[in-house]
């Protein structure tokens, strides 16, 4: 006991040694924890879309969050955080909801409230939903369809309620007739036309025009019901009504969460949620490093932002404990976008040139390498979006032929486009983004070898949407390349590119398609998708879609984002979920231990 | 100076290492060094001398000239505080009443300071601690050494307030320092030194920072407070003509060394030694005219670190070529007795020194 | 002296006024400067017109500054009334408004977190105070030795370190390497001990960082101190060295350690920015830094409103306590 003791403590002044020798690596704890036995850790990748021991959960026990930040908000028309999304599940529940199952099966809708996936007539433009019977709020009374009805309204009041997706508007009223319900008239404030709520069991939505995704899109929490006398607007956020088996015990935004069980919800109503845990706890970390450290040490069970860990906790826990982590892929694509208001760029070929020009390996190795950066990125679409071909499809050669760079392709490229002696641009980054910054130096320094000389500008990357959103800021400042990433809020095409490639959603102010893409063709594909029921279908305009965003040079892809995601010992019934792009699936995490 | 031609015993001759003296206080070959990055600094060099009580002996010299270093010495303040720093070498004795204070130990010494030996500070402006009132500062010196209530020390306080002739003591005993004025707080200060009835009280240049009839009020004081308490007064002082009014004996100190040292008058009108006779001469006298009334002693005084070889002043000396072989270059002078209890160090013969007194300096005093 | 307080305390509301009228130009014109829509940073991925016009009008971007400064105050002292897409809020004084993100009412967040800023510096001046003062009297009594050698590199260390790393340090040896010290906060009102345990680290942290500050003052000081006339007078008295250093000197040497300190509480109770971020302590500072990030103007007007009250009447106290301290001190 003693040596070990000295032994340990000379670890620690190793450990000590190293911190000051600049590496600020957090020290090494001695922990010898024998990997894939019962009470220790899974294995590396046990729980990467597949269940790592389920049999293991047992009821009870506080299961611990860490975090590094805050939900956006908590509450579910305004969150649109993807962790915020998941974590949701604890306290909310929806008509639908995505399976709780692991890897792409996670993606599928499956009923929630509602008795079944709903009834669609009408062309696809009617979709019909029945309660469960024994659905009920905190405080026992039912959920009705009214309470549904009343929690999607909210997305209206966008003027209140600001910062969530608004794919429910678009779908139900893409003119915005209705004011939404703090502005409504009417004594019930229920007076959206588009959802017709017949009896207390029955919901009915009226689509002005088809829409494939639209049950995914009601599987999102911004569906879930608010009651009325309950809504307490603005700060909703502070203290939401819960639908769920947990509800709100205490919430000091910043500091911590504590969510208990609700008794009032029956796990017979509930096909969806396991609720193991008696108790979740969120604690906010302002030190990233600490939280890492502390999922290391197991006083913290999983990471609640689930954006991997950072560089110094990554590489301990590689080393040490590589049988607490999970490699999945995240649904998001790291990318170049070219902004074709900004001369050269409205040149297929220059835009081209660029892609030859990077050096594809280096600027994966900018975002961590294969392990916890990601794949080589060879086209737009994320490898969990139905339709996508992954590195198979790889028009440029990204990942093959070129991926350390084709200078004489990209030569060729720029006589294409009249600037055989190369041209100038800028490169913007957001200023808070490490990796993001050393990918702008890695793409500085590769296309400097063909003559495009790019000067990096580092943005106040608080202030995104105001700067690159704004395409008159973007051609003023002549921002060439714009250095961003993307995730889907919902796993499909529309979930995924709508935003990015669809010429109707260029705006003045918090634009997200940066590269200004008007091709019809485009345009035509994501319509010709949304009035498509069949599933088959859907997938092949997926990759037609895809194919279309690639051939015109818009997008230099860097990669196929994955991450190192952090689960403790005590961790049961495991798994990460396409449906929140490669997280943990939250609602159905399991302890091992009552205790 | 009548009561000095009574007794006139002050000063005696230059004593040598016999143990138990019998006069007051007497100093014996003391040697204060310091040591430096330069090198050894000797500011007092053997250096010895007698005083009784009751009696007052002035050391006069140039700044520089180890007067306020040897009063520092006897009252053991080279050692007391002395932290880190490289320590004063001290040497000789130091006998007070009996007892050897170099060789005794710290805390007993301790005990003497401020009771049985205290101090006059030259300026009491910076000597008294700012943040205290002027009555806590003397109770606390009256409350080391008796244990007495903070009533009674403020009595007490108050009292020698009144004593030293600051009006209104009851109240202002409780006034901070830099609400006195000069000569008050020079008057507190000496209040505060004779708050223990101390036997021998040296004042360093009490009076130097103060105003010239400030100066007088200061010395009548301390010649009547003298008379009353009987202790033995050192006043230290680069100014002559302070010491002519109080002092019985007079020691004038160059270069670390005593040069000169009798009874008052005799040193004052019959100086045996060209530097006394410089300090004559630029003492300032009010019956003489502005131009012809300060004759400095020309030059600075000598390093410490490197004592001029022979005698210490001989480059200051105008007449350090007078005596053969360049001796005053070579040989230092020792103390002799020039006329009886007078001594002084210097290589011109008797004979020239009267001839240069009575002819070349008496004249333009 | 009560005149004094009173042009002192008119002078500090005028700052306080200038000071939030900064604090909203920075917010509000710095980015139009730059040619960006705030507004747009609030409303999410997809950006409804009708969010950010409601955005727009809740931030007050159409007011002027002037006014806006005023309605804060107005808020502040009868509350105020906010209302917007039908909604109607009424908020009592002081009220601090609401956070743009968090949507919680401001002064609760405040009050909240101010007794852990509070208990946080208090609890590191006590020891930098007693640790840097002790080191610095031993190094100034002990001038040259090794002691004092050894006692100055580490003080130098401690200034020039940041927070950051000896945190991080003091992190991983006591709390992830040797596990004596969990090092996470708990509230006091929770558990004393727990409380206790996770203050420590940070109080060491921040204590070592101004222990050696004032160590190297004390120590400056007090050598300066002990050169002075009036400590040989004391000396001279017969006063024990206990006495002359531990009363004469000390009296001195506290003066301006006590300005210092006076100063440092009051920016202090601003929140220790790094010390809470690197701890994770949910005090004034991490609010702060996390409303910088977040754009959220109410919470940092209303810390930034704190801090400057702190540093403004640590001003005034030790400007009062200087006058009780040195006497020679007048105030006028």
């Amino acid at each position: 006991m003693t040596t070990q003791r000295t032994s340990g403590r000379r670890k620690q002044a190793l450990a000590a040694a190293a911190v000051v020798a600049g590496l600020l690596t957090t020290a090494a704890c001695g922990g010898g924890d024998s990997d894939g036995s019962k009470n220790g850790a899974a294995g590396f990748d046990a729980a990467n879309n597949k269940v790592a021991q389920a049999s293991l959960a047992k009821k009870g026990g506080t299961l611990k969050f860490g975090g590094a930040q805050d939900a956006d908000s908590w509450d579910t028309t305004r969150g649109y955080y993807g962790f915020a999304w998941n974590f949701m599940r604890y306290y909310s529940r929806q008509l639908v909801t995505n399976k709780t199952s692991a890897g792409a099966d996670g993606a599928k809708v499956t009923p929630d409230l509602a008795t079944g996936l709903a009834k669609i007539t009408d062309g696809g433009k009617t979709y019909t939903y029945t309660l469960r019977d024994g659905v009920t709020w905190e405080d026992g009374k039912p959920i009705t369809s009214k309470d549904v009805k009343y929690g999607i309204e909210r997305v209206w009041a966008q003027d209140v309620l600001s910062g969530g997706p608004t794919y429910l508007k678009d779908f139900l009223d893409p003119d915005g007739k209705y004011q939404g319900p703090y502005k409504d008239k009417s004594a019930d404030h229920l007076g959206l036309k588009a959802i017709d709520t017949p009896d207390d069991k029955t919901i009915v939505f009226h689509l002005p025009k088809a829409n494939a995704d639209f049950e995914e899109v009601l599987a999102l929490t911004s569906a879930s019901p608010v009651r009325q006398d309950k809504d307490t607007k603005a700060k909703y956020t502070l203290h939401p009504f819960s639908s769920g088996p947990y509800k709100f015990a205490s919430y000091s935004p910043g500091k911590d969460l504590t969510l208990v069980r609700n008794d009032a919800w029956k796990q017979s109503s509930d096909p969806v949620r396991k609720a193991y845990p008696d108790k979740i706890t969120v604690k906010f970390f302002s030190n990233a490093n600490d939280l890492d450290q502390r999922l290391i040490n197991g006083d913290i069970d999983l990471d609640l932002n689930q954006t991997g860990m950072s560089p110094q906790g990554r590489t301990v826990a590689l080393k040490q404990h590589k049988g607490n982590l999970d490699n999945p892929v995240s649904g998001y694509i790291r990318y170049a976008v070219f902004p074709q208001s900004v001369k050269p760029f409205d040149n297929v070929h220059c835009r081209n040139a660029v892609i030859y020009g990077a050096d594809h390996v280096s600027l994966q190795t900018a975002r961590g390498g294969p392990v916890a950066g990601g794949d080589i990125g060879t086209n737009m679409l994320p490898p969990s979006v139905p339709g996508a071909e992954g590195q198979k499809y790889d028009p440029f050669q990204i990942a093959g032929a070129n991926k350390n760079g084709n200078a004489a392709k990209a030569k060729e490229e720029l006589k294409a486009c009249g600037k055989a002696d190369g041209f100038s641009t800028t490169i913007a980054v957001r200023n808070n983004k490490p990796v993001e910054v050393a990918t702008a130096q890695s793409l500085q320094a590769s296309l400097a070898k063909v003559g495009i000389k790019a000067e990096i500008d580092q943005y106040d990357g608080s202030q995104t949407p105001g700067i690159i959103g704004s395409p008159s800021n973007v051609k003023k400042k002549g921002y060439g390349i714009i250095i961003m990433g993307w995730g889907p809020d919902f796993p499909t095409v529309q979930g995924f590119g709508l935003p990015l490639w669809d010429s109707k959603y260029i705006s003045q102010s918090g634009n997200n398609n940066y590269a200004l893409i008007k091709d019809k063709k485009i345009d035509g594909l994501f319509d010709q998708y949304v009035n498509t029921l069949d599933a088959g279908k859907k997938t092949e305009i997926a990759t037609e879609i895809n194919h279309k965003v690639m051939e015109g040079g818009y997008y230099l892809p860097f990669t196929f984002e994955k991450f190192i995601n952090w689960r403790s010992d005590r961790l049961a019934n495991v798994y990460t979920t396409d449906a929140y792009s490669g997280m943990y699936d939250f609602v159905n995490l399991g302890l091992k231990s009552s205790k | 100076m009548t009561e000095l031609s009574k007794t006139g015993a002050a000063v005696s001759e230059p004593v040598g290492t016999s143990p138990a003296p019998t006069s007051f206080l007497e100093v014996r070959d003391l040697k204060v060094h310091f040591p430096t990055d330069d090198g050894l600094v000797k500011s007092v060099d053997g250096l010895s001398f007698k005083l009784e009580k009751g009696k007052t002996l002035g050391i006069v010299g140039e700044s520089g000239s180890g007067k306020s270093v040897t009063s520092l010495g006897i009252m053991g303040l080279h050692t007391a505080g002395q932290y880190g720093r490289r320590k004063a070498q001290i040497s000789g004795e130091i006998w007070l009443d009996g007892t050897e204070l170099l060789s005794a130990d710290p805390d007993h010494v301790r005990k003497l300071r401020g009771r049985q030996m205290a101090m006059i500070f030259q300026d009491p402006l910076s000597a008294l601690h700012p943040y205290y009132t002027i009555g806590a500062q003397i109770v606390e010196a009256y409350r080391i050494h008796h244990k007495v209530d903070k009533k009674t020390a403020r009595k007490r306080a108050i009292e020698m307030l009144d004593r030293v002739g600051i009006p209104q003591p009851d109240k202002r005993v409780d006034s901070y320092p830099h609400e006195f004025s000069g000569g008050m707080r020079q008057r507190a200060m000496i209040a505060m030194s004779l708050v223990n009835n101390p036997e021998l009280l040296i004042a360093d240049e009490p009076t130097t920072a103060l105003d010239v009839t400030v100066q007088a009020q200061i010395l009548d004081l301390m010649r009547d407070l003298q008379k009353e308490f009987g202790s033995a007064v050192i006043i230290i002082t680069h100014d002559l003509g302070v010491v002519a009014e109080l002092a019985d004996d007079i020691l004038v100190m160059y270069g670390g060394r005593c040069v000169e040292r009798g009874p008052a008058e005799k040193v004052f009108y019959e100086p045996r030694h060209p530097y006394t006779w410089g300090l004559l001469g630029s003492m300032p006298r009010l019956d003489r005219e502005q131009q012809e009334r300060l004759i400095p002693v020309k030059g600075s005084p000598p390093s410490l670190i490197n004592v001029p070889s022979g005698c210490a002043f001989n480059p200051r000396c105008p007449y350090a070529d007078l005596p053969k072989d360049n001796i005053t270059r070579t040989i230092r002078p020792e103390l002799a007795e020039v006329s009886t209890r007078h001594w002084a160090a210097c290589h011109l013969t008797q004979e020239q020194r009267e001839r240069i007194w009575t002819e070349e300096i008496a004249p333009k005093l | 002296m009560l005149a004094y307080l009173i042009r002192r305390l008119f002078a500090a509301a005028v700052m306080l006024v200038v000071i939030i009228m900064v604090v909203f130009g920075i917010f509000f014109l710095v980015p139009k400067w730059a040619g960006v829509d705030i507004a747009t940073s609030f409303v999410g991925k997809q950006a409804d017109p009708a969010a950010v016009q409601a955005v727009r009008e809740k931030l007050g971007l159409s007011d002027p500054i002037f006014i806006q400064v005023w309605e804060f105050f107005k808020g502040i002292f009868v509350g105020r009334t906010y209302s917007g897409g039908g909604d109607v809020t009424h908020c009592a004084a002081p009220c601090f408004g609401y956070s743009f993100r968090s949507e919680q009412a401001v002064w609760p967040v405040l009050t909240d977190r101010f007794p852990v800023t509070l208990g946080l510096a208090l609890g590191a001046a006590v020891l930098w105070l007693v640790l840097g003062v002790a080191a610095g009297v031993l190094s100034a009594l002990k001038r040259g030795s090794l002691w004092d050698r050894g006692a100055m590199v580490v003080a130098l260390s401690g200034v020039s370190l940041p927070i950051y790393f000896t945190g991080l340090l003091a992190l991983a040896i006591f709390s992830y390497g040797l596990k004596w010290i969990d090092g996470q906060y708990v509230p006091l009102s929770e558990s004393v001990g727990g409380w206790f345990g996770g203050m420590i680290l940070p109080w060491i942290t921040l204590a070592f960082l101004y222990a050696a500050m004032y160590a190297r003052i004390t120590r400056a000081t007090m050598l300066e101190i002990l050169g002075e006339d009036y400590i040989r007078t004391a000396r001279a008295k017969g006063l024990t060295e206990q006495v002359v250093i531990g009363k004469h000197a000390m009296r001195s040497t506290m003066t301006p350690i006590l300005t210092m300190l006076g100063m440092d509480l009051g920016a202090l109770i601003g929140g220790a920015i790094l010390t809470e971020t690197t701890f994770s302590l949910p005090g004034l500072g991490q609010a702060v830094l996390n409303a910088i990030k977040n754009q959220d103007l109410p919470i940092i007007l209303g810390v930034t409103l704190i801090t400057s009250v702190a540093v403004l009447i640590a001003n005034l106290v030790v400007d009062v306590l200087y006058a009780v301290i040195d006497p020679r001190v007048r105030l006028s």
